[in-house]
């Protein structure tokens, strides 16, 4: 089932952004919470549910999608990125060249 | 305008504005507001321990860090209309380690212009831009070589025009040459009536969507859950798709804007669904 792919996969992510104690934050108990009221519904196409999905899904694609920016922004693009990018340069023997700096130059 | 959104939302994820020396500003009054949005470039320290949120009269929800209320750039009290939209901001400012980082903290710069509204944009204004983007809609423009890239344009872009078109009743196409499709005034009518609907906050985030997608078509696909954030942004960069299919994957370049383009929309379309839904629960009763 898609909901419960899509239910595991937020709240892993709350459990990676927040270490332990992620369940005990507000919005651990309120995905719990959103994904059980969905569940019992009368009709069998019910709008709300697959509205609920959807907003799930963008939920989990946020949190995922910033999680992995920040990382490839702390990897490649960060000032500490330019001293690792420097030592990896420097294993072979080979140096990086000296950018002008200055406006535009910014990360 | 629709640019000027862009740059402001891509410089540093955060709405600031510098006050020019010598102007009547607004007293800040404490020390956490100087100090929160000092400087546009470094980051600051994480001040607070925990996130709380709390509702208030007229049905509005405050974000307090530890003892503090949250407020805007702009000096106002940081409120927001439902529940959920709280919640998920205050996680954002929950997650955050020792040093705040603000370009990741989406919901929280789209709920500041909101409320803020720095550019003094009205409804009406922000619909005339939306409808002026359907001119240079990413969805509308095909190539006609090379091959691979028109078949693909074909296979994942007609599905979604035809979808647009019979959904809302228009009649857009498409074109190949330089001057774009003619979009005729029905069509504009239909969707000015259908963007009327949606109030301030919604058009807000919607209006950031179709900056992030350069798409109002797709951005229309996602609002109204015909596509999924990862379909839209894929639909979005097409080309560069196609071209790192290619010529290969650069993880420092492609997947980075990737993520980037990802996140923004993701966090533009809850704003635009949280900001526009009400909840209900009804409850039948079963009888045996």
């Amino acid at each position: 089932m898609a909901a419960l792919g899509v239910c595991r996969g937020i709240l892993k992510e709350i459990r990676i952004a927040k270490g332990s104690g992620y369940k005990h934050t507000l919005i651990y108990k309120y995905v719990l919470e959103q994904f059980r009221r969905n569940q019992v519904t009368g009709a069998q196409l019910c709008r709300a549910q697959v509205e609920a999905l959807h907003a799930a899904q963008s939920y989990l694609c946020l949190l995922s999608s910033t999680r992995l920016h920040l990382h490839l922004h702390l990897r490649y693009h960060s000032p500490r990125a330019d001293v690792r990018i420097d030592q990896a340069a420097g294993l072979v023997g080979l140096r990086l060249p000296k950018q002008p700096g200055g406006k535009g130059w910014e990360t | 305008m629709l640019r000027n959104i862009c740059r402001y939302h891509r410089q540093f994820g955060l709405v600031i504005w510098p006050f020019p020396q010598g102007h009547h500003v607004p007293r800040l009054s404490t020390h956490l507001q100087k100090a929160k949005y000092a400087s546009a470039i470094t980051e600051r320290k994480k001040f607070y321990e925990n996130v709380s949120i709390s509702q208030v009269d007229g049905g509005l929800f405050e974000i307090n860090l530890d003892k503090r209320k949250l407020k805007t750039p702009g000096g106002k009290l940081f409120t927001v209309p439902n529940e959920a939209l709280a919640i998920a901001v205050a996680t954002e400012w929950d997650v955050q380690k020792e040093t705040l980082k603000f370009y990741t903290m989406h919901l929280t710069t789209l709920c500041n212009t909101a409320l803020d509204n720095p550019t003094q944009r009205t409804k009406e204004q922000m619909i005339s831009a939306a409808l002026k983007f359907l001119e240079t809609d990413t969805i509308c423009y095909r190539v006609e070589e090379p091959p691979g890239l028109v078949e693909l344009q074909t296979n994942e872009w007609e599905p979604v025009m035809n979808w647009i078109e019979q959904r809302y009743n228009v009649v857009i196409g498409s074109s190949s040459n330089i001057m774009g499709p003619q979009i005729p005034e029905e069509t504009k009518e239909t969707f000015r009536q259908h963007l009327h609907s949606y109030n301030f906050w919604s058009l807000t985030g919607l209006e950031y969507v179709i900056t992030q997608l350069k798409s109002l078509i797709l951005s229309l696909g996602l609002i109204d859950r015909h596509l999924s954030v990862e379909q839209a942004v894929l639909l979005s960069r097409l080309e560069e798709e196609y071209q790192i299919q290619s010529w290969g994957n650069v993880e420092w370049a492609h997947d980075y804007d990737m993520y980037e383009l990802q996140a923004r929309t993701a966090a533009g379309a809850m704003f635009v669904h949280l900001s526009s839904e009400s909840t209900a629960v009804k409850r039948k009763i079963l009888r045996d």
